[in-house]
């Protein structure tokens, strides 16, 4: 699979790490962040999720993000794979890594990713809880919000 | 011209359908494409001020051109991670 990856099949650490170059002896440090599919939510008990994408945008966008964060970090590696379809609690959505000489580029890259990802990439989580399904809906996609984009690199710098 | 639409999440559950064929006049923008969406399913208005749009699988402006056979996406907010 490529760094960058929208699929329904379950995701894999290990394929990522791999993608970035393994444990290269030029890095520091390996940081990753995997979500995942919480019981509750917003008070709701939560049965399962499906995600839906506008899959050739969703792509584009996270290759954006990448090169978004490599503009800022620039002796970083970033793999991102999105996971679609029907996921059950506790099953992965997303995983992020991102490999570098320094911990704190890892980590500020892994960060700034996902904040990126919940502004722009077009992806929908269908929550199904007991009693009834909802779409939840957060940011309004527009990758030219330069506020937005500071927002995700300001809390990625914390 | 005829272009395909694209809607999703939510707003393909409130349209009944997540791909559509329109027949609009030419010169059109996503705009006219949209306006001829609402015209037939006004349910659809709320997203106006929230939606993207995306011509093309590329995020465009409400104002962007559209040609013939050109996939026009409207995106509801969005909520991936």
């Amino acid at each position: 699979m490529a760094a960058v990856a929208v699929t329904s099949a379950p995701l894999d650490l290990q394929a990522l790490i791999d993608e970035v170059g393994g444990t290269s002896t030029a890095d520091g440090a390996v940081a990753s962040f995997i979500g995942l599919v919480r019981e509750q939510n917003q008070g709701r008990r939560v049965s399962f999720l499906e995600y839906e994408a506008y899959e050739p945008l969703a792509v584009r966008a996270l290759q954006l993000i990448t090169e978004e964060a490599r503009a800022s970090w620039a002796d970083t590696r970033i793999a991102v794979h999105h996971r679609i379809g029907r996921l059950e609690l506790g099953e992965a959505s997303i995983i992020i890594v991102a490999a570098s000489p320094h911990r704190a580029h890892a980590f500020a890259a892994c960060r700034y990713t996902i904040e990126r990802v919940k502004q722009i990439v077009p992806i929908w989580k269908h929550e199904h809880f007991e009693g009834g399904d909802v779409w939840l809906e957060g940011a309004t996609a527009n990758p030219d919000d330069e506020a937005a984009r500071e927002a995700a690199r300001r809390i990625a710098c914390a | 011209m005829r272009v395909t639409v694209r809607l999703f999440a939510r707003l393909r559950d409130l349209a009944g359908a997540g791909e559509l064929v329109r027949v609009v006049e030419t010169p059109a923008t996503v705009e006219t494409v949209w306006r001829s969406l609402v015209d037939e399913m006004p349910g659809l208005r709320e997203y106006e001020r929230i939606m993207s749009v995306a011509v093309n699988a590329d995020y465009a402006k409400m104002s962007a051109k559209v040609a013939d056979g050109d996939e026009v996406a409207f995106l509801p907010p969005v909520s991936g991670g």
